[in-house]
């Protein structure tokens, strides 16, 4: 049975969080502000160009962040959002161009959390909720070493952020697409990431949890941290974030949504699958699924 | 009381018995531990092929002491973890997937087994020996192998338990982390294959797989935390290697076949007891 968040989490989440953030970001250990070249941005990317057996991924991506930013990176699937994100963990290395997380290689830097997409992780796998946050702690722990009161301090209080305490020993199989999602942020924040690379974590949920999940996001970005999400929805994108990627394959264009989603370039990203409709002043764009009869791809319907 | 006592010091009058008892318990113990991500990893097919690929070594072996058995162990631990890495290296190269790989060099090593054994006049009841076991023909030193190696994978997955345990669940984690994936992969292969060795007298490499695969799947009905299921499965792995072994005394059946019947009957019954509780718990909730 899947047990709901009682109402009084959101108030206790709040408590908890004041606790754990300043353990959390303003520890200059946690910080690892010594790791940080001085005049460096956290991410900056540049000429980056991946490619998978011959198939062009990414196409001379170039962008800088600040940090604190929220960015929604949208476009149309196998647009190259997940690798991206893989490439800047390091996970794939790039065919061409650079990488730099605060001056450094990413290979470097143990600040970057990527959270993958729920689909990518087997939920059969025996394990509660304390134990998959923990695993954000094996990156400070070494080689042959053991949690350490610190790294159980982090994972109570990173599971407290995302009001997931009463569910801490509670198996994984059992959790909704939201609390599963709540708890890799809390593995995120346990690892002490200062940049997260979030994966469509918003794909799926019920609108309760969506929110949910963009209150914790606003949450972080008030304390510096700095977000990537991948994700499809674009309403979403224009009023929840600071900045918008729009990418396919090349970097189409990023920057407010009043500057991203202009109807050329959304027609651009998403051809035949996105309608473009007036409504009063505003242009709403509806995807579907497939093109209007006689209508090319890419073709401008509205 | 006394009867019972009698009933259960009965085999341990026999020095052979004692002896097949803790290896049965050693062995079962380790497979148990190292195949709880052969279970989780769904890599039951390459424990198996790992499992029969030993046997052209050990008949090499047989053939060069002609028909001594103090070196198989070796023998078959040096094959083991060659193909071990030899299947990890070309499931990597090859342009064919993962399962068929498996297949094409378990059925070659496995035949050019046989084929090496079948040039001994003798050879059916050796061959027997190695594909069923005969763990009542454990000797001290092969005692002593079986617990220096058990012990050693046991301490490996011990050590590295956050690094198993986090490439099992989700790999990419493990490279944003730095986890040297590939060397684990390799290590865990080594390890399966250490183990299949130390448990091969015991069971023998057909029922194999049966060590690998039961006692941890009978854990993983019982539990959703991977320590206590490793726990589990190697107790209950034990338990299947005591009982085994009992019964293989007293009824007079092959022991490496006794010890899996066990194993297979622990499932059934944790599996039948498990559904007997799912459905009994909605009526409760429904009465109260």
């Amino acid at each position: 049975m899947i047990q709901g968040r009682p109402s009084t989490a959101r108030a206790g989440r709040r408590g908890a969080e004041s606790t754990l953030l300043r353990t959390l970001w303003k520890s200059p250990s946690a910080r690892r502000r010594d790791a940080h070249r001085p005049g460096t941005s956290i991410l900056e990317v540049s000429g980056l160009t991946v490619r998978y057996d011959g198939r062009l991924a990414l196409d001379d991506v170039s962008f800088q962040l600040k940090a604190g930013e929220l960015v929604a990176v949208v476009g149309p699937n196998a647009g190259g959002k997940s690798t991206l994100f893989k490439v800047i963990a390091g996970v794939l290395q790039p065919s061409q161009g650079q990488i730099h997380v605060y001056g450094h290689e990413p290979g470097g830097h143990i600040c970057i959390a990527y959270v993958p997409q729920r689909s990518q992780v087997d939920w059969t796998f025996p394990a509660n909720v304390a134990d998959v946050v923990m695993m954000g702690r094996i990156g400070r722990m070494g080689l042959l070493g053991w949690p350490q009161s610190r790294d159980w301090e982090m994972v109570r209080g990173s599971i407290e952020v995302v009001g997931l305490a009463e569910l801490a020993r509670r198996p994984i199989d059992q959790l909704s697409g939201g609390q599963q999602q709540r708890m890799f942020i809390a593995r995120a924040l346990a690892q002490e990431a200062e940049l997260m690379l979030m994966d469509e974590p918003l794909t799926g949920l019920d609108v309760t949890s969506q929110q949910d999940i963009l209150a914790i996001l606003g949450q972080l970005r008030e304390r510096g941290v700095t977000v990537m999400v991948a994700m499809h929805d674009l309403k979403l994108a224009a009023e929840r974030f600071d900045r918008v990627m729009l990418l396919k394959r090349r970097l189409l264009a990023m920057g407010s949504s009043e500057q991203v989603f202009t109807p050329d370039r959304l027609v651009e990203a998403y051809g035949g699958h996105l309608r473009l409709v007036q409504a009063g002043e505003e242009m709403l764009a509806v995807s579907d699924t497939c093109c209007e009869e006689g209508a090319e791809p890419g073709e401008r319907l509205a | 009381m006394s009867a019972w006592l009698d009933w259960l010091a009965g085999p341990l009058r026999y020095p052979f018995m004692v002896r097949g008892l803790l290896a049965a318990v050693m062995a079962g113990a380790v497979c148990a531990l190292v195949g709880t991500y052969v279970v989780l990893r769904g890599m039951a097919f390459l424990g198996d092929a790992l499992a029969h690929a030993i046997l052209p070594g050990v008949a090499v072996g047989y053939l060069v002491a002609g028909g001594a058995r103090g070196s198989l162990f070796w023998w078959g631990l040096a094959t083991a973890v060659l193909t071990s890495l030899g299947i990890g290296a070309i499931s990597r190269v090859a342009k064919v997937k993962e399962d068929t790989a498996i297949g094409i060099i378990f059925a070659g090593m496995f035949a050019l087994g046989i084929a090496l054994l079948s040039t001994v006049r003798d050879y059916s009841v050796d061959l027997a020996h190695l594909l069923f076991g005969d763990v009542l023909g454990v000797s001290t030193a092969d005692l002593r192998l079986t617990a220096l190696f058990g012990g050693a994978v046991v301490l490996l997955i011990i050590a590295f338990y956050k690094e198993f345990m986090v490439l099992s669940f989700d790999p990419v984690l493990a490279a944003t982390l730095r986890i040297p994936a590939r060397l684990f992969e390799y290590l865990l292969l080594v390890l399966i294959a250490v183990a299949v060795v130390v448990s091969m007298q015991t069971v023998g490499v057909a029922l194999m797989v049966a060590m690998l695969v039961t006692p941890a799947a009978t854990a993983y009905l019982v539990t959703r935390r991977l320590p206590v299921m490793m726990v589990l499965a190697a107790a209950m792995a034990a338990f299947s290697g005591l009982v085994g072994l009992y019964l293989s005394y007293y009824a007079g059946v092959a022991s490496g076949a006794a010890i899996v019947l066990t194993c297979t009957a622990l499932f059934g019954l944790v599996w039948g007891a498990r559904s007997l509780a799912r459905r009994i718990r909605p009526q409760e909730s429904s009465l109260g």
